[in-house]
């Protein structure tokens, strides 16, 4: 298990590392989903395999589906390249990557310090999760539900939209358009009150 | 020592007949939608036409293997190998008849769910490496397609979980030995058939390729194999889902005089074959209206069946 | 939901119907003698190349898969030097057949005539003439013009009259 745990690490390290100096957006986000799925191992190794199960569904399968998704939408080019290699010159990453050191050192050693939990000791399976998030965490559950539900709403809000200049209500489906009219297939989406002659 | 050795062989049995079933599938699905279409399908090649599986691999590794030079080689190439890993991995958690498993994993379910959601990634890069607009398009639709359905066909099946009380595929098995989930979850069935066919794009969820609209949609740039193993990793996947839908709502492998695996395989078919009827019968809906049914219709209606079932096991117990 | 239902149960039972297919090379289909399939050029009832070199097929036809030379025997008869159809054009729609005047031209229900190599679609006038006078076997068409060749001089054709004598005053 320590031998997984460690190859799993090293592999989360090294894609979020060339997560962060692809030039190509879309490589690396196929890194970063690498590197996702490596800390589920790592989640896995440590007796959550629930945890680790549910890194993979929601974070590996469902959200970076999404960043793919938009990126794609995107239709990011040559020039994106090009922009991407000019903002990586060294003077951009120097700092940051001299502080993030100094913290790595740091924990490198307050753990060697420590000595750290045995791994995997006890496993984590769905009913402690379910227990411990529905008893001692509750609040912290339903104030993130209520977070979510804000954003549920306020995405739904944005995602109505006004209709455009120009752009009447029914026009937006075509089906309902096409009742509006009448059934009236010439008339869909025309400019003119439903039921004018 | 003989665990290892047993386990190793348990692997290999069931990655042969899995990848044998689904190539034997091919050549079941085109005779089964010549039966229903009043033709008679492939029936040249051998008797019954059943080597016309072995031409047609021949003529796929024979196909020239062309990369576009345009295309993004190594994710190009990453694609195809990407689906049928997933498929494949997700065997590995079922539990065929008693003892026939290779791992029964306490997450069993979950793990499914998992390799399923890694599974869309196939499509979506497919779709997006072969610089091709219907390529690409199709990735779209399928990265949308495969989000909205996941959510339902995760939910759908957390009533058969609740039942049973574990995520393992054996014990949901045995906690069907009074009655099967069809009865008490039927809603749920019919949620995740819906959502296995979306999941498999399978007409007449097949939007991602549509190929009245899209050419082949996102693998509209791929041949000879890598072709192939698209074409496989669809018919691997239908024989998961089907597995699965007897596996939590059928009973599995439970079942009267006959041995176990025995069972198993005749539900299984017997939802290959309701996929290929699918295909035969219905046609293709609207993209917009295959995303209205999935928020609007669908994930309503399955978490409302999640509620009550919850509301129904806690009461009872 | 009900309908798509009773979609996939009509469907189902179609299982049952009879099949519409014709397993064709065993089995095949009767096709009528007007059929439009491979070209021939036929004979006379005499034994004699029906075709007089008109052209009027090669202008016919829609594709110009037609090509022909015309030529004349010492007595005067027309008849094409070569004739040529290319068979990877033809598209087998009969027009060559309508606008030929001698009944030279004919469509067969032959339709089998696959090459794996494409030059052998080129059908010469060899390959073309058949010994036989095809679909219409009595008529002949230097029997009726009114054109003088070997063995058939002025006036000797069916339902001609003898040429006229202009320097006589009888009618
Ligand atoms: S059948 Fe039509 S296309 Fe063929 S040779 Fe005759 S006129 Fe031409
Ligand atoms: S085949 Fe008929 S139409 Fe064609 S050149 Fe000969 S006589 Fe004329």
């Amino acid at each position: 298990m320590a031998i997984l745990f460690y190859v799993a690490g090293a592999v989360a390290i090294f894609a979020t590392l060339m997560v962060l100096t692809r030039l190509n957006p879309v490589h690396g986000l196929l890194y970063l989903i690498v590197s996702l799925l490596a800390v589920a191992i790592v989640f896995f190794t440590l007796g959550a395999p629930f945890m680790a199960a549910l890194e993979v569904i929601i974070y590996a399968g469902a959200i970076m589906v999404l960043f793919v998704f938009v990126v794609m939408l995107l239709n990011l080019g040559k020039r994106q390249v090009e922009q991407e290699r000019a903002w990586l010159k060294p003077g951009m990453w120097v700092g940051p990557v001299i502080l993030a050191a100094i913290l790595i050192v740091e924990v490198i050693f307050l753990a060697t310090r420590t000595g750290g939990a045995a791994m995997g000791a006890v496993e984590i399976g769905p009913k402690q999760v379910g227990i411990s998030l529905f008893g001692p965490y509750l609040i912290g559950v339903e104030l993130a539900s209520f977070l979510l539900l804000a954003a549920l709403v306020g995405a739904y809000h944005l995602g109505m939209g006004k209709p455009q200049k120009g752009e009447k209500e029914y026009g937006n489906r075509t089906d309902e358009s096409r009742t509006a009219a009448g059934r009236d297939l010439v008339r869909a989406g025309a400019d003119r009150p439903v039921g004018a002659p | 020592m003989r665990e290892t050795i047993i386990h190793i062989v348990t692997v290999l049995v069931v990655l042969f007949v899995v990848l044998n079933i689904a190539a034997g599938l091919i050549w079941v699905e085109r005779r089964l939608l010549a039966l229903w279409q009043d033709r008679y399908g492939p029936n040249r090649v051998g008797p019954f036409g059943l080597l016309q599986v072995a031409a047609d691999t021949i003529k796929l590794f024979f196909k020239e293997d062309w990369v576009p030079p345009f295309a993004d080689k190594w994710v190009f190439i990453l694609a195809p190998g990407i689906v049928m890993l997933t498929v494949l991995m997700s065997f590995t958690v079922l539990t065929f008849a008693p003892g026939i498993a290779i791992a029964d994993l306490n997450i069993g379910l979950l793990f499914v769910l998992a390799m399923s959601s890694l599974g869309v990634y196939s499509v979506v890069l497919g779709g997006w490496a072969s610089d091709n607009k219907y390529a690409l398009l199709g990735g779209l639709r399928a990265a949308a397609q495969m989000l909205s359905y996941e959510v339902f066909m995760g939910l759908s099946l957390m009533g058969v979980v609740l039942m049973a009380g574990s995520f393992s595929m054996s014990a949901i098995v045995e906690a069907q030995r009074k009655m099967w989930f069809v009865v008490p979850q039927f809603l749920g069935f019919v949620l995740f058939l819906i959502a296995g066919v979306a999941e498999t794009r399978r007409l007449p969820f097949d939007i991602p390729e549509a190929e009245s609209e899209l050419v082949a949609g996102f693998h509209s740039e791929y041949s000879g194999m890598k072709f192939g193993m698209f074409f496989v990793g669809e018919y691997v996947g239908v024989v998961l889902i089907s597995a699965l839908i007897s596996i939590l709502f059928f009973g599995g492998w439970l079942g009267p005089v006959l041995p176990p695996i025995v069972w198993f395989l005749i539900k299984m078919f017997f939802f290959i074959g309701f996929f290929i009827l699918l295909r035969a019968a219905l046609p293709r809906p609207r993209f917009d209206q295959l995303m209205d049914w999935g928020w609007k219709l669908m994930l309503p209606l399955a978490l409302a069946n999640l509620l009550v079932t919850g509301a129904i096991v806690l009461a009872v117990r | 939901m009900l309908s798509v239902i009773r979609t996939l149960w009509h469907i189902f039972l179609h299982a049952f119907h009879p099949r519409v297919t014709v397993q064709y090379p065993d089995e095949k289909p009767y096709l009528a003698p007007r059929y439009r399939g491979r070209i021939i050029l036929s004979r006379d009832p005499d034994g004699g190349e029906r075709c007089v070199a008109c052209y009027l097929c090669a202008v016919a036809c829609p594709v110009d898969c037609i090509s022909l030379q015309a030529t004349e025997d010492e007595t005067g008869r027309r008849y094409p030097e070569f004739f040529r159809i290319n068979f990877s054009r033809c598209i087998f729609c009969g027009y060559c057949e309508e606008a030929c005047p001698t009944y030279a031209i004919q469509l067969t229900p032959d339709f089998e005539i696959c090459e794996y190599n494409r030059q052998n679609l080129v059908y010469e006038k060899e390959d073309l003439l058949i010994s036989g006078p095809g679909k219409y076997p009595d008529y002949s068409f230097w029997r009726v013009a009114g054109v003088e060749i070997g063995g058939k001089g002025k006036g000797e054709s069916e339902r001609e009259d003898p040429p006229a004598d202009l320097r006589s005053l009888m009618p």
